[in-house]
């Protein structure tokens, strides 16, 4: 690791202050950082340790709706007991990921942050535009296995890795963050993380300084809720594909059908035209299919990451299968 | 007054060198050499430790940022004239080969015990809210942190369904 200079933050001004600072960064669980750092991938000058500025808690909101904030580890989100029964969809997405030991140390915050598992970005002896703008892109004629299907462009082709954020998208989920000048503003989480166009490196809208201070949930909608990810072995694996659903119906046709994909794309992919064209309608396969179909209808594979497209049809025919059969 | 971390009920000094990870002050600085480092990543579970009750890899996280934490590590757990429940099965069950992996698989699997008996859920629970029982199934899904390059798995899930019989009768 780089020399860099520590400080434990106590409380959010202070934070927000040593962000300040020419080359900050935030550590919370440093699950994602310190591997980064280990490898020269991150090389911070100042961090900004804001694991005790109080920012754990998981609360009821006065619409109804849940705020977890920022500092709150996976294990404390997915175990929470309104979580369970409220948005099942996120304890399941969170426990689908990583290991207990992780999660036990990984944040909210920290989380959304997470960066591409994309081996040229993770080697600095690698070309890659995301991590050194301009050098290329070593995944474009390379090993792109985990890499994006949907929104990528010519800079870069790497996905979102994370899981929690897929159910995030699907529930509509928003991001509270706090300015380094004192000011706040929220984004919903489907604006959260970019494609990467032409500036790759990047992730999130999230300026210099920055801080997340929470995730707040609406109010409960109910309905059958899953999340499936397919993956390369059957625990402790990054996503090939994932899909966060939350499905409703009556009288036998769809009633409500979001979801969120995740592996596909740089971000946790979601298409309004997908519930459009599921609302209203008896599921049968045509349907899935043409659901596919409009999911799928710009992808593009890179040759290692070609199975990804029809893994994603059929993932989504097994998940709407499963949850018209489960909401019916 | 110093900044002091609590390693199996001493209180310890923080290290100056804030690159100093919880493993390296461990092994290094205080030579308390059971806890293993194998991959350094994250990836392996050799450096599991428990902090405040909860288990983590102890290679991903700074010793500074447990200031005022209490970690436990395999020395806390027992020693070889009173070993701790966890200890003692995996030596009647030889849930082990070379051994490297042991260390990190006891703290690992007594904090997963507790966390059956808080009744929180895994991947491999079948609903989010019902009890959960130490089946193979959820042993093996709430072990997967843990690597064994010797293939000890059988040994160490039975190792672990022993003393979770025992904790239930
Ligand atoms: C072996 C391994 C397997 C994994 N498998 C999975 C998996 O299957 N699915 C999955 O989803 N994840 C997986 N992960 C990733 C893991 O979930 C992330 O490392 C973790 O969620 C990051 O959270 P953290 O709090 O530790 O972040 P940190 O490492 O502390 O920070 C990560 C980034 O977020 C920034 N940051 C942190 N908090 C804030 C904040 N409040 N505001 C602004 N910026 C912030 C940091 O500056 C940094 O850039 C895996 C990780 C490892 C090592
Ligand atoms: S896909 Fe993106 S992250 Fe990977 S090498 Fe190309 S530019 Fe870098
Ligand atoms: S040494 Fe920490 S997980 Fe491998
Ligand atoms: S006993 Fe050798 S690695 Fe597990």
């Amino acid at each position: 690791m780089r020399p860099f200079q520590y400080d434990r933050a106590r409380t959010l001004t202070d934070a927000a202050q040593i962000m300040q600072g020419e080359d900050a960064m935030a550590i919370a669980g440093g699950t994602n950082l310190l591997d980064l750092m280990k490898l020269q991938v991150e090389t911070p000058r100042e961090l900004a340790d804001i694991n005790r500025v109080g920012l754990g808690e998981i609360a009821d909101t006065d619409d109804g709706g849940l705020r977890i904030g920022a500092l709150a580890t996976n294990t404390a989100t997915a175990v929470h007991p309104r979580v369970r029964a409220d948005y099942p969809v996120l304890s399941r997405a969170i426990l689908a990921g990583a290991t207990q030991q992780l999660r036990n140390k990984a944040t909210t915050g920290g989380n959304l942050c997470q960066r591409t598992r994309c081996f040229y970005f993770m080697n600095i002896d690698q070309p890659c535009n995301k991590r050194e703008p301009g050098s290329g892109c070593g995944a474009l004629d390379g090993i792109a296995k985990l890499h994006a299907v949907l929104g990528a462009s010519g800079e870069c082709i790497a996905t979102y890795p994370g899981d929690m954020a897929v159910a995030l998208s699907a529930l509509d989920a928003s991001v509270e963050i706090n300015g380094s000048d004192g000011t706040e503003r929220t984004v919903p989480v489907r604006d959260f993380h970019c494609l990467p166009g032409d500036t790759p490196w990047r992730d999130n809208v999230l300026e210099p300084g920055e801080i997340i201070t929470a995730v707040t949930l609406p109010a409960p909608v109910g309905g059958t809720q899953l999340y499936r990810k397919v993956r390369e072995r059957s625990s402790y694996a990054f996503a090939l594909v994932s899909i966060a659903a939350i499905v409703e119906m009556e009288d036998g046709v769809f009633t409500r059908a979001d979801l969120a994909f995740g592996g596909l794309a740089h971000k946790p992919w979601h298409d309004p035209r997908i519930a459009q064209a599921l609302v209203g309608n008896a599921p049968s396969a045509e349907l899935f299919d043409r659901a596919a179909d409009i999911l799928l209808e710009d992808a593009q594979g890179h040759g290692e990451n070609d199975f990804k497209i029809p893994l994603a049809r059929r993932t989504l025919h097994a998940v709407l299968e499963q949850a018209s059969e489960d909401a019916a | 007054m110093a900044e002091t971390i609590s390693i199996n009920g001493t209180a310890h000094p923080i290290p100056e060198d804030p690159r100093i990870t919880l493993l390296d002050f461990l092994r290094h600085d205080l030579r308390l050499t059971g806890t293993k480092k194998g991959c350094d990543h994250g990836q392996c579970g050799a450096c599991t430790v428990i902090v405040n009750g909860m288990r983590i890899n102890s290679c991903l996280t700074l010793a500074a940022m447990h200031e005022g934490d209490e970690v436990t590590t395999i020395e806390g757990l027992g020693t070889p004239d009173a070993p701790s429940p966890m200890q003692r099965a995996f030596l009647e069950n030889d849930g082990y080969q070379c051994g490297y992996c042991t260390p990190g698989q006891i703290c690992s699997a007594t904090a997963m015990l507790g966390e059956i008996a808080n009744g929180w859920p895994s991947d491999a629970s079948e609903t989010l809210d019902g009890d959960i029982e130490a089946t193979g199934d959820e042993i093996r899904e709430r072990m997967s942190g843990n690597l064994c390059r010797c293939g000890a798995y059988a040994n160490i899930v039975a190792a672990i369904r022993d003393v979770a019989a025992e904790e239930s009768a």
